[in-house]
């Protein structure tokens, strides 16, 4: 059963024709890795997948509820789809553990002792168990983001969308995040639709690699295809922009 | 000075009372009033941004005291009301109209990464607006809100004017039959004082406290 599926989906800004004619199917429990030149669309995409941002024309089945219908009710598919952005969008307000146990609580209902249990194990894993009483701006960015992927992951997710989580680090905190990310993909259930430029994550990860320009996807391939011997001039010319620097 | 004050304790203590507790109705009222009218003015549907922003542009842009007469001349004849409450309706309308482009001002200067943080992990706009944005908001305007509370006691004068009791119906009162109008309005700015600035104080406390 397809976790993701898009079929003829189209977005617009205004007059500026965003997403042309998406069709992706993303398996549940695969990672799929999304890369372009910039302004090609990607975050538009990701953005889409949660209803952060409408669609225009076709279906976008999510967890078996389809997005395009306006009906459908965004909060239930955001319960099972879970988001990491590029500037962590950490509750500034709250502690680490209160920006992890929020959602659960308010849209979970899940008991104080569990969903503190949890939030406790969640931070542990991500290698931040004495960071539970910090706020926000007390931390790095790579910290912050590591919480960031812990507060997703407390939703319990089906899914979890990555938009370039780590294009805000400094480069000696990207491994970190990244190590967090394998970790996560590791688990056969998880679906993930990363947006990065880490070629080697995606190398490394990635079942699939998906490849945009200007608002179309242009190719869908097996990560390892893809890096060997993609197929699309575009694709060629950007990997070996990326690649050489 | 003092004797003005020994001879006319009474009313001068009756006139602060009603100062008093006008202006704290007033400004709870105000207060909610307020945020909710600010919330109005950036939720996605477009009939409650046009109704918040009508109701913004009249009551901030009419004379505090017109807005008084009106609740006490015209409404009364409705709802039967005395000057204390058609002055304390009239302060709460105007001065809300001004704590919501204070809120909402506040609220937009939260970056929007709060409240699509919020929203992609599952809480509603509600939820949202209320644990997430709205704290970091109201934390950001103190201190134009610490102004607008100081404006509203001030503005709680407009009640002398619907027959309100209040502290400057008080003053004016005394005025008028002792003839000693300089003192009589030293003691009336005195008891202002002693609501404004422990109230200047605290929001300046509060300030500091959240910062
Ligand atoms: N809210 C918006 N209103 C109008 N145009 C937008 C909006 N968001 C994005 N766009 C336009 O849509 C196109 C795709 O933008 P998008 O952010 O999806 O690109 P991207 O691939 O994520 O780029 P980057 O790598 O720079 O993040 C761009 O031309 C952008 O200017
Ligand atoms: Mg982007």
């Amino acid at each position: 059963m397809a976790m993701i599926e898009f079929k003829n989906v189209e977005k617009y800004y205004g007059d500026f024709h965003a997403l042309t004619n998406i069709n992706l199917k993303i398996e549940s429990g695969e990672t799929v890795v999304l890369i372009g030149p910039s302004g090609s669309g990607k975050s538009t995409l990701i953005r889409t997948v949660n209803g952060l941002e409408t669609v225009e024309g076709g279906e976008l089945i999510v967890n078996d509820q389809d997005l395009a219908n306006k009906k459908t009710d965004m909060n239930r598919i955001r319960k099972n789809v879970g988001m990491v952005f590029q500037h962590f969008n950490l509750y500034e307000n709250k502690t680490v553990l209160e920006n992890i146990m929020l959602a659960p609580r308010l849209v979970l209902k899940r008991n104080k002792s569990e969903n503190e249990k949890i939030a406790q194990a969640l931070l542990a894993k991500v290698g931040l168990a004495d960071k539970g009483n910090s706020y926000p701006k007390q931390l790095s960015g790579g910290q912050k983001q590591r919480v960031a992927i812990a507060r997703s992951l407390a939703m319990k997710p089906k899914a979890l969308l990555f938009d370039e989580p780590t294009s805000a680090l400094d480069p000696e905190m990207i491994g970190d995040v990244l190590n967090v990310m394998k970790d996560i993909a590791k688990d056969s259930d998880m679906t993930m639709l990363v947006v990065t430029h880490e070629m080697g994550f995606a190398k490394q990860v990635a079942d699939r690699v998906i490849f945009m320009d200007s608002g179309k996807i242009l190719e869908d391939a097996p990560s390892a295809q893809f890096f060997d011997n993609p197929k699309e001039p575009r694709a060629k010319q950007f990997l070996s922009q990326v690649l050489n620097h | 000075m003092i004797n003005i004050l020994q001879n006319h304790l009474s009313e001068f203590i009756s006139g602060f009372g009603i100062t008093l507790l006008s202006s704290v109705i007033a400004l709870v009222l105000s207060l909610v009033l307020g945020t909710i009218f600010a919330i109005m003015e950036v939720v996605p549907n477009k009939g409650a941004r046009v109704i918040a922003r009508i109701y913004i542009e009249i009551f901030r842009n009419i004379p505090l005291l017109v807005i008084t007469m009106f609740f006490y001349v015209v409404v009364t004849k409705i709802f039967a009301m005395s000057g204390l409450t058609a002055g304390t309706i009239g302060l709460a309308l105007y001065t809300s109209a001004f704590i919501a482009e204070t809120v909402r001002a506040g609220i937009l200067a939260v970056d929007s990464g709060q409240m699509e943080g919020a929203r992609a992990n599952g809480l509603t706009f509600w939820q949202a607006m209320q644990y997430i944005v709205l704290p970091q908001a109201f934390k950001i305007v103190i201190p134009p809100l610490g102004n607008q509370f100081i404006n509203l006691v001030k503005n709680s004068s407009t009640l002398a004017f619907v027959a309100g009791f209040d502290l400057m119906y008080q003053g004016n009162e005394i005025a008028s039959t002792t003839f000693d109008t300089i003192n009589t309005y030293i003691v009336v700015g005195i008891f202002y004082l002693i609501i404004t600035l422990p109230l200047s104080y605290y929001m300046r406390y509060l300030e500091k406290k959240l910062a």
